[in-house]
């Protein structure tokens, strides 16, 4: 079984600490970058959506964290904010907007219904979205407070900030769709 | 409330209509056999003295244990004389069929798909016997009193989590 340690060289040579210097630099600037230009889809299912309506709107101003716009196509979007209950029916349309979100994306899981489930402990309710995308940040609370939200956005810039950005992500792509018929 | 309705449903369909009673606010009540409900629901809603033109709700209920199990109860609303009227009719388990009054109001549709889908009672003739709430690759009928409290059947595969209680498991625990 390959490990890591068979790719990777013992002694770096200088080169290499030049690029990972570099690369450093670079992703810092890039995670600082993306962190205050989140645009989010927020994907409204229940009551949650009017606190969300509160902390997106004037008073608690989203903007001043750079949140500010909803892009109401996932394809635009890099911030996922499952706002409200998510039953099993739902769940493969939510599963399908986050795949047509593009990388980088995170997800916040707003409120206790999407965080876990909630009191909905019963047949039809899909017990935290985290069964189905994964989540980077959980705000509870039954509807949480505008502060909360603020404090989970915050949450997720510190989250953003301290991963590792690349300019060319050589990650292979996705295949998309069923693979051909072999003949 | 008048007894108007009962004792003429009590006359004019003896073999159909039994065990009449006034329900709590109320409202008139009687059990109706299964096999007569759609001939109960015309004459109620097209005799001139009655014109219960609306069915506000139709639901059903499980007694389970009890023989016959499922009850159906038809609310029935008069718009113009301003009466209620509920029906209350036994459906046992096995039999399970019930006659569609969708033909008398247009409303009771997806009142009867609902029943349909939360609790197994079939309703012939009914144009379009479908689940109404749940998807169609639901297996059994959630409002029934055995139904598991958390039997879960979620439509896409579900990512293996790690349970704050319980540890990691399967994501089909529960």
């Amino acid at each position: 079984m390959a490990s890591e340690l068979d790719t990777l060289p013992v002694i770096t040579t200088r080169r290499d600490e030049a690029q990972g210097f570099l690369q450093g630099l670079v992703s810092k600037s890039l995670g600082w970058a993306r962190k205050y230009s989140l645009f989010q889809y927020p994907f409204v299912t229940a009551c949650c959506g009017m606190e969300y309506m509160t902390v997106a709107a004037a008073r608690y101003d989203l903007d001043r964290f750079g949140a500010a716009l909803p892009r109401f196509s996932p394809r635009q979007a890099d911030l996922l904010i499952v706002v409200g209950t998510v039953n099993c029916k739902q769940a493969p349309i939510l599963r399908r907007v986050y795949e047509q979100i593009a990388d980088p994306k995170w997800v916040i899981a707003f409120g206790v219904c999407a965080s876990s489930g909630g009191f909905y402990d019963n047949y039809a309710t899909v017990q935290g979205i985290d069964r189905i995308v994964p989540v980077d940040v959980y705000i509870p609370g039954c509807p949480p407070r505008p502060e909360q939200v603020l404090d989970g956005i915050m949450l997720l810039q510190r989250k953003i900030q301290g991963q590792e950005h690349k300019l060319i992500d050589r990650k292979p792509l996705p295949v998309v769709g069923h693979e051909p018929t072999s003949r | 409330m008048s007894k108007v309705v009962i004792d003429a449903l009590v006359e004019r369909f003896p073999d159909a209509v039994y065990d009449a009673y006034v329900g709590v606010g109320g409202d008139d009540c009687a059990f109706v056999k299964k096999e007569r409900i759609v001939d109960v629901c015309r004459f109620l809603k097209s005799d001139p003295k009655m014109l219960f033109d609306m069915a506000p709700y139709i639901t059903a209920v499980d007694y389970l244990g009890q023989e016959p199990r499922f009850e159906l109860v038809y609310n029935l609303l008069s718009l113009k004389t301003n009466r209620r009227i509920r029906l209350r009719v036994k459906v046992p388990e096995q039999d399970a069929l019930v006659p569609s009054v969708t033909g008398l109001w247009r409303g009771a549709n997806w009142f009867e798909r609902y029943c349909f889908d939360m609790y197994g009672i079939r309703f012939s003739e009914h144009p379009d016997m479908r689940r109404l709430l749940m998807y169609d690759e639901f297996v059994g009928h959630p409002l029934r009193k055995d139904y598991p409290l958390k039997g879960r059947q979620p439509l896409v595969e579900e990512r293996d989590v790690r349970d704050i209680v319980r540890g990691p498991g399967p994501a089909t625990r529960d």
